[in-house]
C-alpha cells in the first residue's frame, strides 16, 4: 500500500494525472457523437449540452453559495456559545 | 397465529436481551439479529397480518406489500452493516438504542393503520435521540434536547392530523391521503419534520453532526426514509412536493459547500439527496415512485458507507472539522477507497447504485416535461458531486497535509468488513441494478445503460470537476459554522425572550418594589407613633389641599421630629380602651 502511495506523489505521476484528467475530457466530448441520443427536450440533444450545463451549474452554485455565506450564513464557531 | 414475525418485534424484543450479554456472544447476536430478520422477511406473504382489535379499531402491525417490502429489505440490511460497524462498540446503550430503532422504522414502514404507525413514530425518536446523548459531552447533550423537542412538535402536529382525519373519515387505516383538508396539511406537517423539510429541517444537521462515530451512521439512514416511506404512501403526486423537493435539493447543496465539519457537510448532503425522493414522490407516477424507492434504497447504502468513513476518520483522529484535516490518504488508504466508493455512488456515477437510481427520477421528471425541474434536477446532480463527491474525499484525504498520520491498523477490522460490505453493496446495485429493480413497487421499464446517458452523465460530472479545480482557491475552508433555521430556537427565542422579559422583569421589579419595601417601610414607621403618625398623615392632606408656606413649616418639623416622645399609657388604661370597644361591639352585635 505504502509503495503505490509514494508512486503516486512523484510530481511527474501527478502530472500525468492532470493529463489523464483533461484527455477523458476531450474524448468525452468527442464520445457524444457516436452514441445515439435520446432526450426528453430537444435543445439537450445539443452537442456538448452536459458538460457546459454542468460547468455552469458548478460555477453558479459556487458563486451563490459564497456570496450567500460572506454576506450571511457563515458565523463564527463560538456563535451560539 | 402466522408464520413469520413482525420485523419490529424481531429487533426491539431483541433489543432486550443486548443488555445482558457480553463480548463475543454479543458481538455475534447482534450481528445475526437482523440475518434472522432478512430471512424472516422472505418468509412474508402479502397482505395484511397481526391485527389487533382495539376498542372499535382494527390494529394493523404488518401490512406487506410491494411498496413496504423494499424498504423493509434495505432497512434490515442496513441494520445488518450497522451491526458489523459497531461490533467492537462497548457503550451498551447505544447498541440497545440503535437496535430499537432501527426495529420502530421497520414497525413504521409495515404500519397499516394510523395508530400503529404513531407509536413506532414516537419510539423511533425516543431511541434515536439516545444515539445523539450516547456521546455525552455538551454540545451533543444539549443538541439531543434540541432535536427531542423538535420532533416531540413534529410528533404532536400529526396526532393532530391523525385524529382530525379519523374524526372526518371514521377509518383509521393509513393508505394514500392527498392534500385535501386540514387533517391532510397537519399529517403532511408532522411527516415534513421527520423527512427534514426545510425549514423544519435545522434538527438533522444540527444533531447527527454530534451524534458518536456508531450513532451517525444509523440516524442517517431510519429517521428520513420513513418519512419519504410514509410520504410515498399518503402523498404520491402531491405538486406541491415537487417544488419542496428541489428546494431542498439546492438547499441541501448551498449548506454543503459552506459547511467545514465533514460530518455536517454529509447530513446536509442527506437533506439534498431526500430532495430528490420528495420530487420524486410529488411527480407520484409509476416510473418516479420506483425511483423514489430505489433512490432510497441506494441512498441509505452510499450515506452509511460515507458515514461510516468519516467515523472512520474520526475514531482514528477525533477530529472532524475539515480545516483540521487533509492528507490522510498517506496512512488511510483502505479508508480513502471507500470513501470514494461511497462518493462515486452517491455522485451518480457509472456502475455505482446512484447511476441507476437517480436517474431514474430525474428521468421521470423528464417524462411528465417539467422543464425547470428537470434542469434544476441536472443542476443537483452536477452539485451533489461538488460538496458530496469531490469535496468530502478532497478535503479529508488529500488537500493541505494536515500532518496527521493514524494508523489505520488500529481501525478495529469490523468497520472496514462493514465498509466493505456496503461498498460491495453499492457497486453491485450499480452494475446489475435488476436485483434492485424486481424489489420495486411497479414493473421496471427504465434502461439505465444506454450509451447515450452513460456520456452524458460522466459529461456532467467531469466538467463539474473541472469547475471544482478552477475554483478551489474559492472553496477554501473557513473555520465557521452555518446559520440555519435552528437560529429561531437557538438564537431567535433568546431575543423574543429578552424582547418580553423586559417588560415582565420592570413589573416585577415595581410589584417587588412596592409590596417589599414601601409597605413594610410605611407599616413600620406608622407603628412607632401612631398617633403622631396619623397627625402627620392628615397634617399632610390638609397643607397640600389648602397650602400655606407657614403650614408647610411646621408640617416638616413634625415629619424631622417623628416619632418624638411616644407617649407611654398603662396597661390599665390600655386595659380600659379595650374593654369600651369591645361593649361598643356587643351592642352593635346584639342590637
Amino acid at each position: 500500500m505504502n509503495k503505490i502511495v509514494e508512486y503516486f506523489e512523484k510530481p511527474n505521476v501527478s502530472k500525468a494525472v492532470r493529463y489523464i484528467f483533461y484527455t477523458s475530457l476531450v474524448l468525452l466530448l468527442i464520445s457524444e457523437f457516436f452514441v445515439e441520443k435520446h432526450v426528453y427536450f430537444s435543445w439537450a440533444a445539443f452537442p456538448a449540452f452536459n458538460a457546459v450545463f454542468g460547468f455552469i451549474s458548478c460555477v453558479v452554485i459556487i458563486v451563490v453559495a459564497k456570496v450567500l455565506g460572506k454576506l450571511w450564513l457563515q458565523k463564527r464557531e463560538d456563535y451560539y456559545d | 397465529m402466522t408464520s413469520f414475525l413482525p420485523p419490529a418485534l424481531i429487533f426491539i424484543a431483541g433489543a432486550a436481551l443486548i443488555p445482558f450479554l457480553n463480548g463475543r456472544l454479543r458481538q455475534a447476536y447482534i450481528i445475526l439479529l437482523p440475518c434472522f430478520a432478512f430471512l424472516n422477511l422472505l418468509n412474508m406473504p402479502e397482505g395484511n397480518s397481526w391485527i389487533l382489535h382495539l376498542w372499535e379499531y382494527q390494529l394493523t402491525f404488518v401490512r406487506v406489500d410491494k411498496l413496504s417490502m423494499v424498504f423493509a429489505y434495505i432497512f434490515v440490511i442496513m441494520a445488518f452493516a450497522g451491526a458489523i460497524y459497531s461490533a467492537h462498540e462497548q457503550d451498551k446503550l447505544q447498541l440497545t438504542a440503535a437496535f430499537v430503532y432501527a426495529g420502530s422504522a421497520l414497525g413504521v414502514v409495515f404500519a397499516g393503520d394510523f395508530i400503529t404507525l404513531y407509536i413506532f413514530w414516537e419510539i423511533m425518536a425516543f431511541s434515536s435521540v439516545c444515539l445523539i446523548f450516547a456521546k455525552k459531552t455538551q454540545k451533543a447533550i444539549k443538541a439531543s434536547f434540541r432535536y427531542i423537542m423538535v420532533h416531540l412538535f413534529g410528533g404532536l402536529l400529526l396526532m393532530i392530523g391523525i385524529l382530525m382525519h379519523v374524526a372526518e373519515t371514521g377509518s383509521i387505516e393509513f393508505t394514500l391521503i392527498g392534500l385535501n383538508g386540514l387533517a391532510s396539511v397537519f399529517i403532511l406537517l408532522g411527516f415534513a419534520v421527520n423527512a427534514a423539510i426545510p425549514p423544519f429541517s435545522a434538527w438533522l444537521t444540527d444533531a447527527y453532526p454530534e451524534s458518536t462515530v456508531v450513532g451517525t451512521v444509523f440516524l442517517s439512514a431510519f429517521t428520513t426514509k420513513t418519512a419519504v416511506y410514509t410520504l410515498a404512501r399518503g402523498f404520491a403526486g402531491t405538486d406541491l412536493l415537487i417544488w419542496v423537493g428541489i428546494t431542498m435539493v439546492v438547499y441541501g447543496i448551498v449548506f454543503a459547500i459552506l459547511e467545514n465539519d465533514m460530518r455536517r457537510v454529509l447530513s446536509y448532503s442527506i437533506i439534498n439527496q431526500v430532495g430528490f425522493m420528495v420530487v420524486g414522490i410529488g411527480i407520484g407516477t409509476e416510473l418516479a415512485i420506483n425511483g423514489v424507492a430505489a433512490h432510497a434504497f441506494a441512498h441509505i447504502l452510499y450515506k452509511a458507507l460515507l458515514m461510516m468513513s468519516a467515523g472512520a476518520v474520526m475514531y482514528l483522529t477525533g477530529r472532524s472539522k475539515t480545516s483540521q484535516l487533509g492528507g490522510l490518504y498517506k496512512t488511510m488508504p483502505l479508508t480513502l477507497i471507500f470513501a470514494i466508493v461511497g462518493a462515486a455512488s452517491i455522485s451518480g456515477f457509472p456502475l455505482t447504485g446512484g447511476f441507476t437510481t437517480k436517474s431514474m427520477i430525474v428521468a421521470a421528471a423528464g417524462h411528465e416535461h417539467i422543464i425547470i425541474i428537470w434542469l434544476l434536477l441536472t443542476l443537483a446532480s452536477a452539485g451533489v458531486f461538488l460538496h458530496a463527491g469531490i469535496k468530502f474525499p478532497y478535503f479529508v484525504f488529500f488537500a493541505k497535509d494536515s500532518g496527521l498520520r493514524p494508523d489505520e491498523k488500529k481501525l478495529p477490522i469490523n468497520m472496514k468488513v462493514a465498509m466493505g460490505f456496503l461498498s460491495f453493496m453499492c457497486i453491485l446495485i450499480g452494475v446489475y441494478p435488476q436485483v434492485l429493480y424486481r424489489l420495486l413497487p411497479y414493473p421496471v421499464d427504465f434502461v439505465p445503460y444506454t450509451g447515450y446517458h452513460v456520456v452524458s452523465q460522466l459529461q456532467l460530472l467531469m466538467f463539474s470537476a473541472l469547475a471544482f479545480f478552477m475554483l478551489l482557491k474559492y472553496l477554501k475552508r473557513t473555520e465557521t459554522i452555518t446559520l440555519d433555521t435552528d437560529w429561531i430556537y437557538r438564537k431567535g427565542a433568546k431575543i423574543v425572550f429578552s424582547f418580553l422579559s423586559i417588560p415582565v422583569a420592570w413589573t416585577y421589579n415595581k410589584l417587588e418594589y412596592v409590596l417589599l419595601e414601601k409597605v413594610p417601610n410605611l407599616a413600620i414607621w406608622y407603628s412607632k407613633n401612631p398617633l403622631e403618625a396619623m397627625k402627620i398623615g392628615a397634617n399632610n392632606v390638609v397643607v397640600s389641599m389648602v397650602g400655606g408656606k407657614e403650614a408647610q413649616k411646621r408640617l416638616e418639623k413634625e415629619k424631622a421630629a417623628y416619632p418624638g416622645t411616644v407617649t407611654q399609657w398603662s396597661i390599665s388604661t390600655a386595659l380600659v380602651i379595650t374593654l369600651v370597644i369591645f361593649v361598643i361591639y356587643l351592642i352593635l352585635f346584639f342590637f
